[in-house]
């Protein structure tokens, strides 16, 4: 099965790091995603730039509404995902609770509706 | 016939259905369906030489049609040839394996509401309809149901596995197991009288269901305390209320009543648990009840073990339950003064403001230090507080004994 893990994390945190602990971070999450890799799980992921480049767009009665932000204005945003393929749930519980961001942060673990082949 | 069969085979054929699809309410609906084609043509026709196998064959042929008949919306092709070899592959050993194990983990999975673990083991592993788990567990039918429909759609559509977790994880998710049967146990207890036919047999199916965890997962020092523990409560159901029904206190029960057999096994299968060396909350809660049985049985005072007891509980779980009962402890080997202070300090716990059994114990310890009036108050509240009858009536007693 297929699980979107997406990193919720409170922004800024990174900008306020020293050079010295953005640098571990990077490795930290480098090698995640090796490991990810290895064990033929990694499916695809992302980094996120800051939710202040987001833009939202909705379609109300035919016009369409483009909006600066994000959709949610919360204090941790959405600031990456990985999808894998792995065989259930705990798997998938497993990688997430590995993810460096569910030290920094919160990681969100949704299984991917697989559409008819 | 059918009828037996359903009662003892409900539980593993479910888990069975439901361990190699995925999918608990498919399982559900497909094993209705072939106990209604068992109901219609056994009469008829003979009891098969394997019932079980013959239930199954017929709900697998449900489930695949139905995953044909729905696998343009959301189905994969390869995914419903996984769910019609699994079936085969395990039916083709003849005998049904016992999967039972694995539905309970998956059904007090972590991913899983909590609160809904212990009705949705009541209703897969034993066949309990929404309406009368809803009645036990003091919900609306419809409520009850609606959350247990969402909770087997998040179990299919996350892919919750339906496994014994690795020994790693495994004390963590046998305790949420554990507690969940504790809780049916629980919702049984509170019906001493067994006048409410939802909840009668609950105390006796949660014992069924621990039991059956000590049998698939032998030397369990958790489980078997956790089946000690509800037999030393069972032992003393006769006692617990007299002949007009009304409420006796641990303290004034007739020892005579209890059921020997049941204390002994208890006794038994915590000997047994304490050899694994591995403490746990459940073996430390059933040792409490056995230094309780062995004090109104002897005479003998023991609340000093009492309160040791108390303080490793603490040590595994500081739920302020615990805390009360042991400042209960504390009275006797202390002094009222030093059980009162424990209390007055539990009073910030919001939990306590709605719990009958506080109220209840500081009523009781105020009237032995003479605060009548404030006694009389607290009495009120958890008279106020109180479901059942009899204990009502009991603590009403208490109450107007008290001089004014």
């Amino acid at each position: 099965m297929q699980y979107l893990l997406m990193i919720y994390s409170k922004e800024g945190a990174w900008e306020k790091m020293s050079l010295a602990e953005q640098q571990q971070g990077l490795a930290a999450y480098n090698a995640f995603t090796e490991a990810l890799k290895k064990s033929g799980a990694l499916v695809g992921s992302n980094r996120l730039r800051p939710a202040s480049t987001a833009t939202t767009v909705r379609v109300a009665n035919g016009k369409s509404q483009v909006l600066d932000g994000p959709y949610a204005d919360t204090k941790e945003q959405l600031g990456g995902y990985y999808l894998i393929d792995v065989a259930d749930l705990d798997a998938a519980l497993a990688w997430a609770s590995r993810c460096p961001g569910a030290s920094h942060g919160i990681v969100e673990v949704r299984p991917v509706w697989s559409m008819a082949a | 016939m059918a009828d037996a069969i359903a009662r003892r085979s409900y539980g593993k054929l479910v888990a069975f259905l439901a361990a190699s699809t995925g999918d608990v309410a498919a399982a559900e609906d497909a094993l209705a369906d072939a106990f209604a084609a068992a109901l219609a043509e056994w009469p008829g026709s003979g009891c098969p030489l394997s019932p079980e196998a013959w239930l199954v064959t017929v709900a697998r042929r449900k489930i695949i049609d139905e995953v044909r008949r729905r696998r343009t919306r959301e189905v994969a092709v390869d995914q419903l040839q996984l769910i019609a070899d699994g079936l085969e592959r395990a039916a083709a050993y003849g005998e049904i394996p016992d999967r039972r194990l694995a539905l309970l983990f998956a059904t007090a999975h972590p991913a899983v509401d909590p609160g809904i673990s212990a009705p949705l083991m009541l209703q897969t592993v034993l066949g309990f309809n929404a309406r009368m788990i809803a009645s036990a567990f003091l919900s609306s039918p419809e409520a009850m149901g609606k959350r247990l429909v969402r909770a087997k759609n998040k179990i299919k559509q996350a892919g919750i596995p339906f496994s014994v977790p690795n020994r790693d994880e495994l004390p963590s998710r046998l305790d949420a197991v554990l507690s969940a049967i504790y809780a049916v146990f629980a919702e049984g207890w509170a019906d001493p009288a067994g006048i409410d036919v939802a909840r009668r047999s609950f105390t006796e199916e949660a014992l069924f269901l621990a039991r059956l965890v000590v049998e698939l997962m032998p030397g369990e020092p958790e489980a078997l305390g956790l089946v000690a523990l509800m037999l030393h409560a069972q032992a003393r159901k006769p006692a617990r209320r007299n002949a007009a029904g009304e409420f006796v206190p641990l303290s004034q029960q007739d020892t005579e009543l209890w059921v020997v057999e049941m204390i002994d096994e208890a006794e038994h299968l915590l000997h047994q648990a304490s050899t694994a060396g591995a403490f746990g909350r459940y073996q430390l809660e059933a040792a409490l009840q056995s230094a309780h049985v062995h004090r109104c049985r002897t005479g003998e005072d023991n609340w000093e073990h009492v309160v040791s007891l108390y303080d490793a509980l603490l040590q595994v779980s500081s739920s302020p339950v615990v805390r009360l009962n042991r400042a209960l402890a504390l009275a006797e080997t202390q002094g009222i003064d030093a059980a009162l202070a424990e209390i007055e300090a539990l009073s910030i716990d919001p939990r306590m403001a709605e719990y009958q059994p506080y109220w209840a114990a500081r009523a009781e310890l105020l009237g032995k230090i003479g605060a009548y009036r404030e006694a009389w108050r607290c009495y009120d509240v958890g008279i106020g507080l109180e479901r059942d009858g009899a204990v009502r009536r009991f603590l009403q007693g208490r109450q107007s004994a008290l001089p004014h």
